[in-house]
């Protein structure tokens, strides 16, 4: 992973200093809360229902066993000893008080962490897939051009205070697994005929009130062209992007109004001034920081396992959990492990336990190389494991509860935190997936059903992503209580779609059944070894519909 | 204006007395020279002025949805450009000073005005304005410290096109 020089540290050191001063004028009443708000956004901390929330940068998702230690450490003495990984591949602290921040970003900044532009209206923390260096089905690993776009973006002064959050995805495996569509700016690495590194550069995702799916606004992107490009954007962005209603100050916005072809025009009219200066990519800079994530040197592992294979003979919880939690390698001989956040009522999806994180730390030095990663699911990824260490690996997984077999399945529930939490919020999320959580507990039912995305969001942000989950379930707030929307047929990755409202919302205790007669009606339609959203695709809406609000003759 | 702070060659300074006056509304001009809005100013201007033949008496002050590059063509003439931040949150006004000093050409005072903050002090200045008309409720004094932010930049500004990736490159 990156290792941070002088400079890095000096800026990050800097940085805590700085919001400090800002923390204690504000603290002097100096300055006004409408002064400090967006200072303290982009220092990542957040004002919620009852408490300050801060939420640390994990850039690209990558984390150090140390890093994560000191996460574990922040959640013990600052919060109430446990932290929450985002869809952003952030973590969340819930419970943290205003004069205790300087001191947890100063702690942070000692193992190279920040908090940096997590949040505000700004070029918002890098993320990229979870498996990126070590996937088998990867192109290239993004990872050093997500460095570089990082530290870019980073305190870059002319795009701190752009009309509204600004989020970059990059990927490049067969597999889109960094949600690149639903990006402002998403960004597909790959290599020419010739060997040499491009990008397809997508423009104008986001979720929200208004979902819509980013288009392509330019092919084969040289990489040296990546910062000119992507600063052509932003500032097109910057100078007219809409400021007079915050729900349509998104980039996605700005491009419908203009049409793909005329934003792309002035986007390329600007970078004409611009991409061939002092903004290219060099060579030595590339290699500079791609030198940071040499892969390490894997010991050669047996081509026969034969205690591997008897332990997965013998054991079919460690066969089910071997099938669902790991995830194929470059290297021969090793896996990617995903430990699930998702043991259903036990704990809130994405919550982690300083215990746990403790645990994962010391996992990733004893079965790995130290390293660990945040999904895009709000699950915890071990990238290098040896199949020969699995088995004693799942035996210390169980026991502190992260190796739940349902990576993919229906009760890998992506949550937003919800009414129980954000400020923003119209409805609960924690409880409704607990419960389907609940619903789905059968390991057998939960198996047949097979790959099925559900995202819960408490409200029309969509924090959870719930237009793109496979089914959704958004929170609304109909007089006073809480209701829940549900949408079929969204999906992630490079056949992105947006789900299908299904017809009105259903109260909370209703939810779980109504999940249970959608899965029900694929039970009955699917063909072959069909995947539940490949069913709504082929079938429509309809039957669901049928199923979950029967004729009013019929009910009786 | 009073709590101007400006960057001269010995560093960032107060400015005792500025004689500019921010004129953007119709009220009749207090005495003295004044800033405008981009579309009072052409229409203000005699010819000699509009075809570059003379200085202009007056100044112009861009708002958020003006295009800088209309500057183009009077740079010879103008006294001063203002740059107005309606809202500190309002980060159109850091673009319009960016493409001012790196591709328009100009040289001459660049002054950001309205809700001029000491937080925002250091990102404006690095993306090319040299005066600073600080909100009139707020010490000058104490905004002067926040022009130094911080000694990393790793983009490029107006005042560093070089981004660190090249500064780094050269120091070895």
């Amino acid at each position: 992973m990156y290792h941070y020089d002088e400079y890095d540290r000096a800026l990050v050191a800097e940085r805590v200093a700085q919001f400090r001063d800002q923390i204690s004028r504000r603290l002097s009443g100096e300055l006004s809360e409408e002064e400090f708000l967006p200072l303290r956004l982009q220092n990542g901390l957040y004002l919620q229902r009852h408490a300050y929330m801060l939420r640390v940068a994990i850039p690209y998702g990558t984390l150090s066993a140390d890093q994560l230690r000191a996460l574990a450490s922040v959640a013990r003495d600052f919060d109430r000893g446990y932290g929450h990984f985002t869809t952003r591949q952030n973590i969340q602290f819930n419970w943290i008080e205003l004069e205790q921040v300087g001191d947890i970003l100063a702690r942070l900044a000692a193992v190279d962490m920040h908090a940096i532009q997590t949040s505000g209206n700004c070029v918002r923390n890098i993320s990229t897939d979870a498996f990126a260096g070590v996937a088998a089905d990867e192109l290239l690993d993004p990872r050093p051009l997500a460095e570089i776009l990082r530290q870019w973006s980073t305190v870059n002064p002319e795009f701190l205070y752009l009309p509204r959050k600004f989020k970059i995805a990059l990927c490049s495996a067969s597999e889109d697994r960094a949600a690149v569509m639903m990006h402002d700016i998403g960004l597909y690495l790959y290599r020419d005929g010739a060997g040499e590194m491009l990008f397809d550069v997508m423009v104008g995702g986001g979720l929200g009130r208004t979902p819509i799916l980013s288009q392509p606004i330019r092919k084969a992107l040289p990489w040296q062209h990546l910062l000119s490009y992507v600063e052509a954007v932003l500032r097109v962005y910057n100078r007219h992007g809409r400021r007079d209603n915050k729900y349509k100050a998104r980039i996605k916005i700005l491009v419908k109004a203009l049409g793909i072809e005329a934003f792309a025009r002035e986007v390329e009219a600007e970078w004409e001034h611009i991409k061939d200066g002092p903004a290219e990519l060099t060579r030595a800079e590339y290699e500079r920081v791609a030198a940071s994530f040499q892969p390490p040197a894997y010991p050669p592992q047996p081509a026969v396992d034969l205690a591997f294979g008897s332990a997965l003979a013998r054991d079919a919880g460690f066969a089910r959990w071997v099938q669902r939690n790991t995830h194929a390698h470059k290297q021969p001989g090793y896996v990617s492990v995903t430990l699930s956040t998702k043991p259903g009522a036990a704990m809130p999806p994405g919550d982690v336990t300083a215990a746990q994180m403790e645990q994962i730390a010391q996992m990733a030095e004893r079965f790995g190389f130290g390293e660990i990663r945040i999904a895009h699911e709000q699950n915890l990824v071990l990238p290098d494991v040896a199949k020969t260490d699995l088995y004693a690996l799942w035996q210390q997984a169980c026991a502190f509860g992260l190796a739940t077999p349902n990576i993919g399945l229906l009760t890998d529930v992506i949550a937003c935190p919800g009414g129980d939490y954000c400020a923003l919020a119209n409805a609960k999320s924690i409880p409704v997936a607990q419960a389907i959580q609940q619903r789905f507990a059968d390991p057998e039912l939960l198996q047949d059903l097979g790959e099925i995305s559900l995202n819960i969001s408490g409200c029309m942000n969509a924090c959870g992503h719930h237009h793109i989950g496979n089914i959704g379930i958004l929170g609304v707030d109909k007089n006073g209580s809480e209701w829940y929307q549900l949408t079929i047929g969204g999906a992630q990755g490079k056949h992105s779609a947006l789900g299908k409202v299904i017809g009105p919302a259903f109260s909370a205790e209703d939810v779980p059944e109504v999940i249970a007669q959608l899965a029900e009606v694929y039970r009955a339609q699917r063909q072959g070894e069909e995947r539940f959203v490949d069913t709504v695709e082929r079938i429509g809406l309809a039957p669901f519909k049928a199923r979950v609000y029967p004729p009013q003759e019929t009910r009786a | 204006m009073n709590n101007l702070i400006r960057l001269t060659e010995h560093g960032p300074e107060r400015v005792g007395t500025d004689p500019w006056t921010l004129a953007l509304t119709e009220e009749p001009a207090a005495a003295g020279p004044r800033i405008l809005s981009l579309e009072a100013w052409l229409q203000r201007q005699p010819e000699a002025v509009l075809s570059g033949q003379a200085p202009s008496a007056d100044a112009v002050c861009l708002q958020p949805d003006d295009e800088a590059e209309q500057l183009q063509p009077y740079l010879a003439v103008l006294p001063l450009i203002a740059v107005l931040f309606p809202s500190f949150r309002d980060g159109r006004g850091y673009s319009q000073a960016y493409l001012l000093r790196t591709r328009i050409g100009w040289t001459g005072e660049l002054r950001a005005v309205g809700d001029v903050l000491r937080d925002q002090l250091s990102h404006m200045r690095q993306c090319g304005f040299d005066a600073f008309a600080i909100r009139e409720d707020k010490s000058a004094e104490d905004a002067i410290k926040g022009l130094g932010g911080m000694s990393v930049l790793y983009g490029r500004s107006a005042i560093e096109p070089r981004p660190l990736f090249r500064r780094r490159a050269s120091e070895c």
